[in-house]
């Protein structure tokens, strides 16, 4: 029985279905205190004095803690920098409590620890603040010229500039039949898990041991992050990830709290626990995806792209945990699955008094995509084309795999996409939907009075990042198989998937096998969960680990049946002689011969032991590809969007469970929705944030999204064992594009142009009466 | 996000609950909870006391009464939605019921509670303006009814006193001839209303007699659209008619807020005003 | 003890009659997950929002955090750890298991426990009822496309088991 590639039922599913998964909240150790965080209500201030004596004395209160009564056990004041290999200059990083200045609203200040949670924010709010409230910077778009600073002690709020640049864009605009020029707007959302972050520290202190459980993507780098601050060695640190209620990007990174809580269990020698509220999360937790982008496109009088070139402003907000990652991959993705000659982009990477940005599901992809499909349709129009046809004629063909572009990763890398067929599975999406036939559907309706549109987007996403990820597979004395790794379960099925691969190439049952993945007490490297990685990467490194142990099994049998490793087979965890199956021994007793007893020597000459570590190193990342289509009907009553059909075509490379495969990309197309339609995070001109709660900030709802149909194609990657790449950001890389083009589309008697996104009704209402008042204003 | 210390009381009759809020400063009632939990968890309230109106069962009825329906305040949105009664006399109240909150708030959430909590926003205080409901308010030395018209005073600010307790709620019920409609707009299934709109409106002989419009969301308190009511009252609820009337609907207050501007909030109301009116015209012809 | 700030309560929680003395301000959440160990409940939102914490009072589907722990006084409470019985799961847990209608898990409870009152009450909904009847619970992984067809087809299952329980009193 093969099971990848099979829709195999869930590992993760019995234990949470019946409630028995384990959350961070649900740790309770003995004596553990509970932690409230104190924040800024301001977007910049200075802080003249906190004075917490009342909260001090509050009833239940043990400590209320500000930077000064950590800093005797910090290394430094603020945090390390998170994936520290690019440099960056000045001090970017969130301190691990507010020193003199606050930066963002949300920003914590104090920390009080008290016996539970309740009493923690009674005295929370006895804290009392005295500072100097300083002019903010709410508005990215303004930031640079005649604004106040971000941070009083810097010169500029530029951060930094990252420039992309190939080919002759000068000439390539001089030689253009058509050259279309947009500015966009796309606003900040938040990652939004239903589960907050939240953190257990206890400090062992006989053993001198921090023992740390975070509900986060990466617990080696938090480890390592954490070792950093405290000033202590990473051995002494073990971080583990409790199930895990999603993540999508806002737990890729070590938080101030994880700095504070590590501290203070070593201050007062009680295990600490801290649970993110849901406002606590619209105030502190990482947003994305705010950028405003000024580009232009030269097309030849054939629709063939000549050139892209443009500016971008990044809105960094108030701190930089861990590099410009986010800016930057949006910057190479803006080419996308086109040839595009010559390009030509400039990002300005601006602070402001906001919470910080790193990546949030899609990181950079979606901002990039958005700002490519929306020439591409300007494009089409001016030059009379058809959408679909300009996309088809720009796609980069199956011919041309794999693709360099003369653009660089993060990592240094050339960009080259590894394999696919764009045009095919644009093709494939365009049947699914019956875009050729639209246009009559589209009459038909309009002859009842309804408004339909049809948009089409592509996508791709750099998936599978490096430099590697661990895995460990042991198979013990009683026959059971465990794979340790450094990878972390968030929620997408990452047990189900390993227990797949591990199976097939092991030869095992998967109800034998157990996976153990984000501890760092179980495996000494490891990465994480992000950029759509971890099959690609862990589960690599799972299979290569699985296979050894194969050989390894069969060399020992062969010598303990004493016949050639060619004249056995392995299932279930049983090794037999193919012709004759009752000869057999089972990965038990070679595990227990492979123990060893002492004084006997070891069967077959081997290391002992039957276990195997692989650390996957791929040799870059692999490119997934989607083609989305959408059908919706806009109400210019209300100025509501309702989508009708939504249709993927997505190239994931070889699925390991196409179940699986299918819930990522739900799951990202509707957060994509949300993005389109539904999600922004509001400020005021001092940066106050306006929505924090979900009853103003939109997140969609079973009664809002469509039914996702979904088409597959399979181009494995030849960069790794099994050819498979990642899927779980694929779904929102082009869902804004795509719905926004299909507004635009059923708007189109009226002509109007959407540049920006949330398409809330009101906006397409405002949107039309102007276009009406426009047009009588002319005629 | 945990609510801040407070006392707690939970009387089981009226009566008692009557004296106790007489006796106590700052207490702040508890009905269903659906809205005022939420605001203790932000800690945006700290009152000293709760009295929780739960355990008066007395409160909890609907029944008929001459030509009205009666009910009791702490009546949940569920029960209300499910009683034979309620569907059978009160179909607007029904509709607008269908807008409220979820399956799980609607267990909790009460008719008296979205009534005093007022909510401009929610919809039960604007199908209640609609209906001429009026209110029964006690306290423990008297008993007086006011319109739901005048309940309002400002943003969220009933006229009821500290120690004060609604308790019920009396709809009339119109003769036939009367059609109902409630329609709303709000971004998803079970949001708060940006704009909402109930309609009663009875037809004689083709002609409109009798029109309430009420409109949530808009301004700071439900709001009754009474030039609009004027200019049907006599007229054939023809499209013209109807589409006029509603362009004369110049005296309705409306704000801007994170979700929309007041020249949207415009824009809603009349376009749900005038689908609002054309189902109601076309059910009070048939009815009659 | 003072009784305006703490109470001694009785509640039936899955079936097992607990006392215990709560402070008046802890939510019905709150008291089962962290005073009764019942973690399966989760809490999302804390604001009457999210719906993670649905749990039913009476048989009926309420949000824990919308609720204090003193007002169940006198109820019964049924969390999700009540659905299986023994290794035999609910049919609606074996639908979300078989639909993929769950990823992270962390919003499950809440909908299957919504999902019980409302199919006890529309064991036949239409399409649109059972959408609006999750309409209350939000969910950032699935896209809610699987809960939605677990929850048809767990609608399904209930009524078949329902009939055979039927056949069985016959
Ligand atoms: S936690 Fe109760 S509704 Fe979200
Ligand atoms: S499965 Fe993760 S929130 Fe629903």
């Amino acid at each position: 029985m093969t099971y990848v590639g099979s829709r195999h039922t869930r590992v993760e599913d019995e234990a949470l279905l019946r409630g028995e998964g384990r959350f961070i909240d649900d740790i309770h150790l003995p004596g553990m205190l509970e932690c409230a965080f104190v924040r800024s209500t301001v977007a910049h201030a200075r802080l003249r004095a906190v004075d917490m004596e009342a909260a001090r004395h509050a009833p239940g209160v043990i400590a209320v803690l500000g930077l000064n009564e950590l800093l005797p056990h910090l290394a430094s004041e603020r945090l390390p920098l998170g994936f520290a290999l690019e440099t960056i200059e000045g001090e970017v990083t969130p301190f691990v409590l507010a020193k003199e200045e606050v930066c963002f609203v949300g920003e914590a200040i104090a920390v009080v620890v008290a016996e539970n949670r309740y009493l923690a924010e009674d005295a929370a709010a006895l804290v009392n603040i005295d500072m100097d409230i300083l002019p903010a910077v709410s508005d990215a778009a303004n930031a640079l010229v005649d604004a106040p600073l971000v941070h009083t002690e810097k010169e500029s709020n530029r951060l930094k500039e990252i420039k992309q640049c190939y080919g002759d864009t000068d000439e390539a605009f001089k030689r253009a039949a058509h050259v279309c020029s947009l500015s966009l707007r796309q606003e900040r959302g938040a990652a939004h898990p239903i589960e907050g972050r939240g953190i257990v520290a206890h400090y062992d202190s006989p053993g001198d041991q921090l023992n740390v459980w975070s509900s986060t993507q990466m617990p080696h780098e938090v480890r390592a992050l954490l070792a950093k601050t405290l000033g202590i060695d990473e051995e002494r640190i073990r971080v583990v990830v409790p199930d895990v209620g999603g993540g999508f990007g806002a737990k890729f990174l070590m938080y101030p709290e994880e700095a504070v809580l590590a501290c203070a269990t070593r201050l007062l020698d009680r295990p600490l626990k801290w649970i993110e509220d849901r406002r606590e999360h619209f105030l502190s937790a990482i947003q994305a995806r705010t950028q405003f982008w000024n580009v232009e496109m030269a097309i030849d009088k054939n629709g063939k792209i000549l050139g892209v070139r443009g500016h971008v402003t990044h809105d960094q907000g108030a701190y930089t945990p861990q590099g410009f990652n986010l800016p930057y991959n949006a910057s190479v993705a803006m080419p996308g699955p086109y040839v595009v000659p010559a390009y030509d982009l400039t990002v300005d990477v601006v602070e402001t008094n906001r919470p910080p940005t790193i990546p949030v599901r899609g990181a950079g992809y979606p901002e990039a995509t958005f700002a490519m499909e929306r020439l591409l349709d300007v494009a089409a129009r001016d030059s009379g084309l058809d959408r679909a046809e300009i996309r088809r004629l720009n796609l980069i063909s199956v011919e041309q795999m794999p693709y360099e572009k003369p653009l660089k990763t993060r990592s240094g890398s050339t960009v080259k996409y590894d394999s696919g067929d764009y045009q095919t599975c644009q093709t494939m999406a365009l049947e699914m939907i019956g875009y050729h036939q639209f246009r009559h559907r589209q009459q038909t309706a309009k002859e009842q009075g309804q408004y339909l549109g049809i948009g089409i987007a592509n996508g791709i996403k750099g998936t599978g990042r490096g430099p590697f990820e661990s895995a460990v597979v042991r198979v013990g004395r009683s026959g059971d198989v465990t794979v340790y790794t450094g990878a972390t379960a968030m929620g997408q099925g990452l047990k189900t998937v390993f227990t797949q691969i591990a199976a097939d190439a092991l030869g095992s049952r998967p109800s034998s096998i157990r996976i153990v993945a984000g501890d760092t007490g179980t495996i000494s490297l490891g990465q994480g969960g992000f950029a759509s990685r971890q099959t690609v990467t862990a589960g690599s490194a799972v299979h290569l680990a699985a296979v050894n142990i194969r050989k390894k099994a069969l060399h020992v049998a062969s010598h303990l049946l004493e016949v050639p490793e060619e004249d056995l087979s392995i299932t279930d965890g049983r090794i037999y002689i193919t012709d004759s199956p009752s000869d057999s021994v089972t990965l038990a007793e070679l595990a227990e011969a492979l123990a060893g007893a002492p004084g006997y020597a070891l069967p077959a000459d081997v290391e002992p032991g039957l276990e195997a570590q692989i650390h996957f190193s791929p040799p870059d990342l692999v490119y997934s590809n989607t083609t989305h289509a959408v059908e919706v009907e806009v109400s210019p009553n209300t100025g509501v969007t309702t989508i009708h059909r939504y249709v993927v075509a997505n190239d994931c490379g070889r699925m390991i469970n196409p179940t699986l495969v299918e819930g990522q990309i739900h799951g990202g197309v509707v957060h994509g929705i949300g993005n389109a339609l539904f999600e922004q995070m509001i400020f005021d001109e001092n940066a106050q944030p306006l929505t924090t709660n979900f009853g103003d900030y939109l997140l969609p709802t079973i009664t809002e999204v469509p039914y996702i149909e979904i088409t597959h194609m399979e181009s494995p990657s030849p960069l790794n064992p099994l050819g498979v790449k990642g899927v779980g950001e694929s779904g929102v890389v082009p869902a804004a594009a795509v719905i926004v083009s299909a507004i635009e589309d059923a708007l189109s008697p009226w002509g109007i142009r959407i540049n920006e996104y949330p398409v809330t009704p009101m906006l397409v209402v405002d949107l039309i009466t102007s276009a009406e008042k426009a047009r009588e204003s002319i005629g | 996000m945990k609510p801040p210390p407070f006392d707690y009381y939970d009387p089981s009759s009226l009566e008692e609950g009557l004296q106790l809020i007489s006796t106590l400063d700052e207490a702040k009632l508890l009905a269903g909870g659906q809205s005022l939990m939420p605001m203790l968890n932000m800690r945006y309230l700290a009152p000293q006391s709760i009295v929780d109106l739960n355990r008066i069962e007395e409160l909890r009825f609907c029944r008929s009464e001459n030509s009205s329906v009666v009910i009791g305040a702490m009546t949940t949105q569920r029960d209300l939605a499910a009683s034979p009664l309620i569907r059978e006399q009160l179909p607007l109240l029904v509709e607008a019921l269908s807008h409220v909150g979820h399956l799980q708030t609607r267990t909790r959430g009460t008719l008296g509670g979205s009534i005093c909590h007022l909510d401009p926003a929610a919809e039960l205080p604007v199908a209640a303006l609609a209906l001429e409901a009026t209110l029964q308010v006690r306290s423990a030395k008297e008993a007086r009814e006011i319109a739901m018209g005048d309940f309002p005073t400002f943003y969220m600010t009933p006229d009821i006193m500290p120690a004060e307790i609604l308790t019920e709620i009396t709809f009339p019920v119109r003769a036939a001839g009367t059609g109902y409609a409630f329609e709303e707009f709000a971004r998803r299934h079970g949001d708060f209303a940006i704009i909402s709109v109930a309609v009663s409106l009875s037809l004689e002989a083709g002609q409109v007699t009798y029109a309430r419009v009420a409109v949530g969301g808009a301004g700071s308190v439900p709001q009754r659209a009474k030039l609009l009511e004027d200019a049907l009252v006599g007229e054939r609820p023809e499209d013209s008619v109807l589409d006029e009337a509603v362009r004369l609907s110049t005296d309705i207050e409306y704000i801007a807020d994170v979700h929309a501007t007041e020249e949207y909030r415009r824009h809603l109301f009349f376009v749900l005003a005038r689908r609002a009116l054309t189902r109601a015209a076309r059910q009070a012809a048939s009815e009659s | 003890m003072d009784k305006r700030r703490r109470r001694q309560i009785q509640v039936t929680v899955n079936g097992q009659s607990v006392r215990r003395e709560v402070d008046v301000r802890l939510t019905v959440a709150d008291f089962i997950r962290h005073e009764l160990f019942l973690t399966g409940t989760h809490l999302g939102c804390e604001h009457g929002v999210c719906g993670a914490c649905t749990i039913l009072v009476d048989d009926r589907a309420v949000r824990g955090c919308l609720m204090l722990a003193v007002q169940t006084d006198g109820a019964e409470i049924r969390t999700v750890e009540s659905l299986a019985q023994g290794d035999t799961a609910h049919p609606l847990q074996e639908a979300f298991q078989d639909h993929h209608g769950l990823q992270c898990g962390y919003c499950t409870a809440g909908i299957l426990m919504t999902l019980v009152d409302f199919l006890a009450n529309n064991p036949t909904p239409e399409e649109s009822e059972l959408k609006n009847a999750l309409s209350g619970n939000l969910c950032r992984c699935t896209g809610y496309q699987n809960i939605f067809s677990a929850a048809k087809d767990g609608a399904e299952r209930l009524r078949i088991e329902e009939h055979s329980d039927d056949d069985i009193r016959r």
